[in-house]
C-alpha cells in the first residue's frame, strides 16, 4: 500500500490543515515510510486472532448514576473564544 | 403516491434520549430547561486529559431497549470514537459504538389498516448526546450550550423494510410505546427526547434493486415524519418521471412550508475515521447481567394489546389506540378497578378525554381527572344518577378539578329526574308552548318530536332523564 499526495490532501482536509506544496511532498514521503514500517507486522499471521483493541485486562468500568456538581458558569466559559448569554460564541456554522 | 409505477423504500434513524439523572460520561445533570452551560464540567467541555467513566445505568437502559426490541445482546460491546469538526462536538469526536453495539437484528410489528407487518432493526448503538447550536447575527454568529452534549443516547436504525409514510409513522409510533412501557426514556418528540432521521427512495414496482436515496432531517413530530416523506415520494416520483435521477444527499424537512429543501451540499463524502475509543474499556455482557436486565422488562404494548382484547373483550381498534400510550393503557386499567364496563371505560378515554387533551395540546399527567372518577362516573350512569349528557359536564368537571363524580354531582345538583310525575308536568308545559311543533308532529313530522325532546331538556338543565322524556313525550302527544 502505498499513499498518494492525493490521500495527504485528504486526510489534511479531514483535519482541517492547510498544508503548502512542499509539506504535502514531505508528509507524503513521511507517511509513506511509517506505513511501511507497520508494513512489517503482516508478515505475522494472525489468523484467528481477535483484534486488540486495548492492552489492558480491564473491562466493564463504570459509575453509577449519581449527579455531581458541574462547574460554574463562569468558569465553564472561562475557555471562551467570545461569549454571549451564557454561551460560547463561534464563528457561524451551517450544515 | 402520484404515480403506481414506483414502490417507497424507507428505513429510519430514532434517536432517544436516556432518562438518566446524569450524563454518559460524567457527572452533570441531565435535567431539561436548565440555563445554558450550567450543566458542565471538563469532561463534557472536552477539556484535554480527562477521561470518561460510563455510565452503568444508560448501559443498563440501553440493553433493556435493546432486548425489547428484540435484538440480540453480544456478549462483548466497546465504544470508538466518530471523528468530525462541529462546535457542538468540543472533542472534535463523538463517542459511539462502530462494530459492536449494545443490539443486533432486532424487530418490532406494526400494524397499519389492520394488517400486521414486522419491521427489522439492524442495529442499537450507545453514544453520546451533541449539544445545542442557535445561530445568530443574522448567521453570522453560533451559540453554544453543552448542557444537552453528553447525555445517554440510543440510535436505532430500522432495515429499509418501510413501504409507505404511513408505515414509517406506525413505526415510530410503535417506537416511542415500547420505549415509554421500558421506561427508558421521555420520548418527547417535540422536546427532542425522541428524533428520527429517514432514508427514502423509490423504484420501478418489480425492480429488486434499491433506487437513489435522500436522507430527511428535521422532522420534529409524528405529523412531520409523515408528511416530509410524503413529499419526498412526490418529488423524487417526480424526477423519476421526468426521466432525471435522484441526487443522493441530505434534505432538510421544512414543516412550514411543508417542502424539504437540499442542505449545504458536503464537500465531500462523510469520513468519519471511527477506532476503538482507547479511554473506555470495553463491556463484558454475561448471562447473568442479560438475565437481570430481561427480568427488569414489563408487559410491552403488544402484549397488553392483546390481553385487553381476550381479557376485556375490547375491539382491536380500542386496544390498539389505549395500549399506544402507557399512561393512557395504565388510566384504563385503573378505571377498572371502579366499573366493570371495560368498552365504556374505552369509550370515555378515546372521545372525552382524547379529544380534551388533542385539543388543548395537554398530556394525561397534566389533567387533573382519576381512574377512579371515571370508573365512577360510569356506575353513575348505569345506576341512572346521571343521563350521559350530564355525564360530560360531570366528565369536564372532573379534569378541571379532579373531585370525584358523587361530589360533583351533589355539588352541582345534576342528580338526574326520573321522577315521571315531574318530567310530565315539564313535557305538558312545553306541549302547550309550542302548538305549531305539536301540529307538525301530528301531520306526519316525526322530526318534530326532537325538538320537544329538546326543549324539555332545556326546560329540565338537562336533568331530565332523556327515556323517560321520550316515552311521556309520545304518550302525551298521542293523547
Amino acid at each position: 500500500m502505498s499513499i498518494t499526495i492525493k490521500d495527504v490532501q485528504h486526510v489534511a482536509r479531514l483535519a482541517r490543515l492547510q498544508l503548502g506544496p512542499e509539506e504535502e511532498a514531505v508528509l507524503t514521503e513521511q507517511m509513506n515510510a511509517i506505513l511501511q514500517y507497520a508494513e512489517k507486522l503482516n508478515e505475522l499471521d494472525t489468523e484467528g486472532v481477535q483484534p486488540t483493541t486495548h492492552v489492558l485486562h480491564v473491562s466493564n468500568v463504570m459509575r453509577e448514576d449519581v449527579v455531581k456538581e458541574s462547574l460554574s458558569l463562569e468558569d465553564a466559559l472561562l475557555n471562551a473564544p467570545e461569549e454571549e448569554d451564557g454561551q460560547f460564541k463561534v464563528p457561524a456554522v451551517m450544515e | 403516491m402520484p404515480s403506481s409505477k414506483y414502490e417507497t423504500v424507507i428505513g429510519l434513524e430514532v434517536h432517544v434520549e436516556l432518562h438518566t439523572k446524569s450524563k454518559i460520561f460524567c457527572g452533570c445533570s441531565t435535567e431539561f430547561g436548565a440555563p445554558p452551560n450550567t450543566h458542565t464540567c471538563p469532561v463534557c467541555l472536552g477539556h484535554p486529559g480527562v477521561l470518561p467513566v460510563l455510565n452503568r445505568q444508560a448501559v443498563e437502559y440501553a440493553m433493556k431497549a435493546a432486548m425489547a426490541l428484540n435484538c440480540t445482546i453480544g456478549d462483548v460491546s466497546k465504544f470508538d470514537r466518530k471523528n468530525y469538526f462541529y462546535p457542538d462536538l468540543p472533542k472534535a469526536y463523538q463517542i459511539s459504538q462502530f462494530d459492536q453495539p449494545i443490539g443486533l437484528n432486532g424487530w418490532i410489528d406494526i400494524e397499519v389498516n389492520g394488517e400486521t407487518k414486522r419491521i427489522g432493526i439492524t442495529r442499537l448503538h450507545l453514544e453520546e448526546d451533541a449539544s445545542k447550536l442557535t445561530h445568530v447575527d443574522g448567521g453570522f454568529g453560533t451559540l453554544v450550550d453543552f448542557n444537552r452534549g453528553g447525555t445517554p443516547l440510543i440510535e436505532i436504525v430500522s432495515e429499509p423494510d418501510l413501504r409507505s409514510p404511513e408505515e414509517a409513522r406506525a413505526y415510530l409510533e410503535k417506537m416511542r410505546a415500547i420505549m415509554q412501557y421500558c421506561d427508558v426514556s421521555d420520548v418527547k418528540m417535540e422536546e427532542g427526547s425522541m428524533r428520527c432521521d429517514a432514508n427514502i427512495s423509490l423504484r420501478p414496482i418489480g425492480q429488486e434493486e434499491f433506487g437513489i436515496r435522500a436522507e430527511l432531517k428535521n422532522m420534529n413530530s409524528f405529523r412531520g415524519v409523515q408528511r416530509g416523506l410524503e413529499y419526498e415520494e412526490f418529488r423524487q416520483a417526480d424526477i423519476l418521471d421526468g426521466g432525471g435521477e435522484v441526487v443522493q444527499e441530505t434534505r432538510r424537512w421544512d414543516d412550514a412550508q411543508g417542502k424539504t429543501f437540499a442542505m449545504r451540499g458536503k464537500e465531500e463524502a462523510h469520513d468519519y475515521r471511527y477506532f476503538p475509543d482507547p479511554d473506555l474499556v470495553v463491556l463484558h455482557i454475561d448471562d447473568a447481567w442479560r438475565e437481570a436486565i430481561r427480568s427488569s422488562i414489563p408487559e410491552l404494548p403488544d402484549a397488553r394489546r392483546v390481553r385487553y382484547s381476550e381479557e376485556f373483550g375490547l375491539p382491536a381498534y380500542d386496544a390498539g389506540v389505549i395500549t399506544a400510550s402507557k399512561p393512557l393503557a395504565d388510566f384504563f386499567e385503573g378505571a377498572l378497578n371502579f366499573t366493570g364496563d371495560a368498552k365504556a371505560v374505552a369509550n370515555w378515554i378515546m372521545g372525552d378525554l382524547l379529544a380534551y387533551l388533542n385539543s388543548n395540546n395537554l398530556e394525561l399527567s397534566q389533567v387533573k381527572i382519576t381512574p377512579q372518577g371515571l370508573g365512577e362516573m360510569i356506575g353513575l350512569i348505569a345506576k341512572g344518577t346521571i343521563s350521559s349528557k350530564i355525564a360530560k359536564t360531570v366528565f369536564k368537571e372532573m379534569l378541571e378539578t379532579g373531585k370525584l363524580p358523587a361530589q360533583i354531582v351533589e355539588e352541582k345538583g345534576l342528580v338526574q329526574i326520573s321522577d315521571e310525575g315531574a318530567i310530565k308536568g315539564i313535557v305538558e308545559a312545553v306541549v302547550g308552548a309550542n302548538p305549531q311543533s305539536v301540529e307538525d308532529y301530528k301531520a306526519g313530522k316525526q322530526k318534530a318530536i326532537g325538538f320537544l325532546v329538546g326543549q324539555v331538556m332545556k326546560e329540565s338543565k338537562g336533568k331530565a332523564n332523556p327515556g323517560l322524556v321520550n316515552k311521556l313525550l309520545t304518550e302525551v302527544l298521542n293523547s
